[in-house]
């Protein structure tokens, strides 16, 4: 196996480490915010039920947020080495989406907003006077201006796409996968990128199509909204726009693991009819989130429930086999960065178990909202793309000085491996229980598990602070073009 | 049914770890041609798609059997009914005993936000539920086998009195069992 034509890696763009380090404030915020609620549930505080919901409010869409900007972050990365994509734009994204969390922090901590991130209608205009309309028009505006920013900026990934690939169909490897064309199909970066494009275009313009009717809703309450055609809308962006962010993510896996093992990860036939199955699974899965919804339509919620289990295909056996194919004796040379996104490849395969099983009907009706939810998706998205998000920030941080990483680095590795499992567990376990989710107060029963939680909470939030820390340390490497991935055994 | 989501999604994450611990037990050393590395893998895969293929594929049709959204039939005439509404942040339930061993239908609905109606038995353990929508009303069925006080929860967030949404149900003994 030849070496790839260069082993020299491209650095980043001011913005994008711009994005990132935000990105990395943000979460570092939301986990304190995520680890209190959890030590309020273990008794271990004392902040009481209007604080801890305000803060589960922050806490679900500031890190629904971080996602999206540090997916954004690493798509508009590896993009750009293949289209021209506008860097005022991806400015724009991240001025908007300053200006949003800005309007959400007034809302919540100025106006006592505590609705949820999922603001499910009529909840922000019915508050029993704990919070006031214009609060609530605060906080839908904010999330209203952030979609608007990231609308703007996957129109012009669009573009750029369709500039190169003349066409969706083209850039998901359409002729290659369905017809007999000679010519290479378009990279896994392209492939992925105009997946999470056609999902997040779809599912954000239905975010903000009922965001503007509650916002209409708040001062009109004769412009009536049902209330299960909002639920419908809502859950449909929210499971796009997060789900999108782990496709956007997955990207730094696809880019760096081959450099690391000198294997190439091809874009062939079964990894194109992944990307388009995917593409079609994302934007048909949402009803499983309305499975105890008994008014939808029987056929909806018998497709959320079909779709879910088809769902698992493309992740377990294209990206996490092609992922463990790569490394299976390539050589390769662990460090963090590599380490990390091998470790996310089992995050996100791991998190998906107790996911499709989740959005089994006869489960359902028994584990719905309840704690078990929070188990599967803190799974995915912490140990899956969140880890993804680290390895990208150990790779772009690394000097061609520096290609061993220190002993805090590898300690912190170990401990948010072994705490998130803990973490995520505890709330499995919990939810096996019968534990509710979004509860203030626990029942005494219940309390047991939250202490665990707790400790792994803690745990959790240090080694995180240790990648964010190193990170803005080695912030002066991350723009310069270096060779930055430690190359398979033999090819050194 | 928690206990068997339990054991499996423990069992489906137990056997990825040791997948990707053997991977990775196996990566310090160097096949330098990938070529048949990959045919090998490739054959691997088209086994493990259809494994997958035929152990999700039943399971998946298996549990469409018996769903949860079947409404009063005919032969439900003379269940026990409660009317529920949920209301920030109590329940009000048209009647709170019933009868074990006889079905009951909930027409769970709201007046003001989204509640969640989620029925818990003496153990604690949630048993049964539906969401309760204003301008909906779903028909919840549900059969309860032993008696004694079973505890209505919110499990939909509705505010800052949420965690304390509780009412009981009064569950009696069957009719043949109270005669004996």
């Amino acid at each position: 196996m030849a070496a790839q034509e260069t082993t020299i890696d491209r650095g980043a763009h001011p913005a994008v480490l711009a994005y990132l380090c935000i990105a990395m404030l943000v979460l570092l915020l939301m986990m304190v915010f995520g680890a209190l609620m959890r030590m309020e549930q273990a008794e271990f505080i004392a902040m009481g039920p209007m604080w801890f919901y305000e803060l589960m409010t922050l806490h679900g869409a500031g890190m629904v947020g971080v996602a999206g900007i540090a997916g954004i972050a690493i798509l508009w990365h590896f993009l750009g080495q293949y289209v021209r994509l506008s860097a005022p734009v991806f400015v724009a994204n991240l001025v908007l989406f300053v200006a949003g969390v800005a309007m959400i922090l007034a809302a919540v901590l100025g106006g006592n907003f505590h609705g949820g991130w999922t603001f499910l209608h009529p909840l922000p205009s019915k508050s029993m006077g704990t919070w006031s309309p214009n609060a609530a028009a605060l906080f839908l505006g904010g999330m209203l201006v952030i979609g608007t920013g990231f609308l703007l900026l996957h129109l012009d990934i669009a573009r750029a796409i369709l500039a190169r690939e003349g066409g969706f169909g083209r850039a998901l490897g359409w002729p290659q996968l369905f017809g007999r064309a000679e010519t290479a199909p378009p990279p896994p970066t392209i492939v992925a990128a105009t997946m999470a494009t056609i999902v997040n275009l779809i599912g954000i313009v239905a975010g903000a199509a009922i965001l503007s009717m509650m916002l209409v809703n708040l001062y009109f309450p004769d412009f009536g909204v049902d209330a299960l055609l909002a639920k419908n809308l809502i859950y449909f962006f929210g499971h796009v726009f997060i789900n999108a962010t782990i496709y956007m993510a997955v990207i730094a896996v696809y880019e760096i693991l081959p450099r690391y093992t000198q294997r190439p990860w091809k874009a062939n036939r079964v990894f194109l009819a992944s990307w388009t199955a995917s593409t079609v699974l994302v934007l048909f899965i949402y009803p499983h989130h309305l499975l105890m919804d008994f008014a939808m339509p029987k056929w909806m919620l018998v497709m959320g429930h079909v779709v879910g289990y088809l769902n698992t295909f493309p992740i377990l056996v294209v990206t996490a086999y092609g992922g463990l194919m790569l490394v299976y004796r390539s050589g390769i040379r662990w460090d963090m960065a590599s380490g990390l996104l091998f470790v996310s490849l089992f995050g996100w395969s791991a998190g998906v178990m107790p996911a499709f099983i989740d959005g089994t009907i006869p489960v359902n009706y028994v584990m719905h909202n309840t704690l078990w939810v929070p188990g599967h998706f803190h799974t995915y998205l912490l140990l899956g793309m969140m880890t993804m998000v680290f390895g990208f920030l150990y790779y772009i941080g690394k000097s061609a000085r520096e290609m061993r990483e220190r002993l805090v680095d590898r300690a912190a590795f170990a401990v948010f491996v072994v705490a998130t499992l803990g973490f995520t567990l505890s709330f499995l376990s919990s939810g096996r229980s019968g534990a509710a989710r979004r509860y203030a107060v626990h029942l005494p029963e219940w309390v047991p598990y939250d202490r665990i939680a707790s400790v792994f909470a803690v745990l959790v939030v240090a080694a995180v602070a240790v990648f964010a820390t190193r990170f803005l340390l080695r912030l002066p490497a991350a723009s310069v073009d270096a060779p930055r991935a430690t190359l398979a055994g033999s090819m050194t | 049914m928690q206990d068997t989501a339990w054991f499996i999604s423990l069992t489906l994450m137990g056997l990825l770890l040791a997948v990707f611990v053997f991977v990775w037990s196996q990566s310090s050393v160097r096949e330098e041609d990938f070529t048949p590395l990959q045919k090998r893998a490739y054959r691997l895969r088209a086994r493990l798609f259809w494994a997958l293929v035929l152990t999700l594929g039943p399971a998946m049709l298996y549990n469409l059997i018996d769903l949860p959204y079947a409404a009063a039939d005919a032969r439900e005439r003379d269940a026990q009914v409660i009317d529920a509404v949920g209301h920030q942040w109590y329940w009000q339930l048209s009647r709170n005993e019933v009868r074990a061993g006889e079905p009951v239908l909930f027409r769970v609905t709201s007046a003001d936000v989204n509640h969640g109606f989620g029925v818990y038995d003496t153990g604690s353990r949630l048993v049964a539920q539906t969401q309760a929508m204003p301008g909906y009303t779903n028909v919840l069925r549900h059969t309860f086998a032993q008696p004694g006080k079973y505890r209505v929860l919110c499990l939909e967030y509705c505010g800052l009195v949420h965690h304390n949404m509780i009412a009981e149900i009064d569950v009696v003994e069957a009719r043949g069992a109270a005669k004996e």
